[in-house]
């Protein structure tokens, strides 16, 4: 062989080289795929807010969930989406890309102390108004988000979950129906309190029959992502706190 | 003989059993444990592992005589990082409904121990063609394994395979419920994955003595 691998020049010069190439590599790819992922993931924000407020193509089909085709959403969506509002601190404006607001970045700033926005929707559906929260906290080994609709009375219409990356078969499950329906008719409210709904185990309701326990019935094998899910939901109402008030029949 | 020598058929059936990476050489057990709670993520599991292992172990082999051995462990990671994310970015952009069910597999490719090993012990010091066929005999000896696995899991836990209920209606108590069975909670957690792989070995060893070492 020619080149004596062995020798640090080279080693240095390979690692440097190697650097650069896969560097450009993966830097051209994202560029290049950049527009097709944001309108991807657009169309997924569309999805799964119209996905919780009821907007989708289950029908008779009780197992899976099935949204409404992207090719149909843009239009579905603003159909259906009567109002984007942004709050911040306590002024509410009207924003029609309210939705395109990065959860993720504004509980960042909050965290920090800094000004943050929250994006709200209100859709309209049968005559009846949704209030639409996105929902953004910690699974067990990465991010879990979603969205939960509320109506006037802050009982639950539906709610979406997603996730990054819990584990297949079990955390991974919160986005399966038979966990995500459960939430539906729950109230988020005790008394006046605003509790969020808990995933709990042993709440001996595993068919979730009573709707004003504020609890669910947990993932079997999934007790962090369970948690995860009942600390987002509670958070989350509660940053909404102070609009809800406003909207809440009491 | 055609297409492929003995030597080469030898690459791709050993891995299967008296090879197995999982069973034998105890590699890629990590992963094995955490996603055969169901059938489809192992299946998923198993595709995507023989696409990275198979397309790796070319590339490796490929650059066998340049990579720098005091660096040889990072380049490896190097190339399977790349290829997962190239394949990750694809998706995202061309089939995103996809790639939303492959995330959760990109970390654990990149670290599964099985890909690794194989660049390390085979990659390295054989040509392009032979290292593809033993890439791709150990991502089937390793499916194999995780499928076996996967379908044990998923039938006595949830009473399901590929997530439709194949013993009847838990909550309704139909088919075999009937009867008073029921679901393995414990099957659901990933020690039943290790009793399951225990098994496997304890069974593949009683057969085949020759497996079983001398102390």
């Amino acid at each position: 062989m020619a080149i004596n691998t062995d020798k640090n020049s080279y080693t240095v010069i390979f690692a440097a080289v190697m650097v650069v190439i896969v560097g450009s590599i993966l830097a051209f790819l994202a560029s290049a795929l950049r527009p097709n992922i944001a309108e991807n993931e657009r169309f997924e924000k569309q999805q799964n807010i119209l996905y919780a407020m009821g907007v989708n193509e289950n029908g008779d089909d009780t197992g899976s969930v099935n949204f409404i085709p992207t090719d149909k959403v843009e239009s579905e969506f603003t159909s259906y989406i009567k109002e984007q509002l942004v709050i911040e601190g306590d002024k509410t404006t009207s924003d029609k890309e309210a939705y395109l607001i990065d959860l993720k970045k504004q509980l960042a700033a909050k965290k920090k102390g800094e000004a943050y926005k929250l994006p709200l929707f209100i859709g309209e559906k049968d005559n009846k108004k949704f209030y639409i929260i996105p929902m953004y906290g910690k699974g067990l080994w990465d991010a879990i988000w979603g969205f939960v609709a509320l109506d006037d009375t802050m009982t639950v219409q539906g709610v979406y979950f997603d996730h990054k990356g819990e584990t297949p078969g079990l955390g991974a499950n919160i986005k399966m129906r038979y966990f995500m329906d459960d939430f539906a008719g729950e109230t988020i409210l005790d008394g006046t309190r605003y509790a969020g709904i808990s995933v709990a185990k042993g709440n001996n309701d595993p068919l979730n029959k009573t709707k004003d326990d504020n609890e669910v019935d947990a993932l079997a094998g999934a007790t962090i992502t369970g948690n995860g899910v009942s600390a987002m939901i509670k958070e989350s109402v509660n940053l909404y706190k102070d609009y809800l008030e406003t909207i809440r029949v009491k | 003989m055609g297409l492929l020598s003995k030597k080469d058929t030898s690459l791709i059936l050993d891995p299967l059993a008296d090879n197995n990476p999982i069973t034998i050489q105890v590699l890629g057990i990590c992963s094995a444990l955490a996603i055969t709670a169901e059938l489809k993520a192992s299946v998923v599991m198993a595709i995507s592992v023989m696409f990275v292992l198979g397309a790796g172990n070319v590339v490796i082999s490929l650059m066998r005589n340049i990579i720098p051995s005091k660096i040889r462990i990072i380049v490896q990671l190097i190339v399977v990082a790349t290829l997962v994310i190239i394949v990750d970015q694809v998706l995202k952009a061309f089939a995103y409904e996809l790639s939303k069910t492959l995330a959760v597999f990109v970390g654990l490719i990149i670290t599964n121990c099985i890909i690794m090993g194989r660049f390390e012990a085979f990659a390295l010091a054989n040509g392009p063609w032979r290292s593809f066929l033993d890439g791709i005999g150990n991502s089937l000896g390793y499916g194999v394994i995780l499928i076996i696995v996967g379908f044990f899991r998923e039938l006595l836990g949830s009473g399901t395979l590929f997530g439709i209920p194949v013993l009847g209606d838990p909550i309704a108590k139909t088919g075999l419920y009937a009867t008073g069975y029921e679901n393995n909670g414990f099957m659901i957690i990933p020690p039943a994955a290790l009793i399951v792989v225990g098994i496997i070995i304890w069974v593949q060893r009683s057969r085949n003595p020759a497996l079983v070492e001398e102390n």
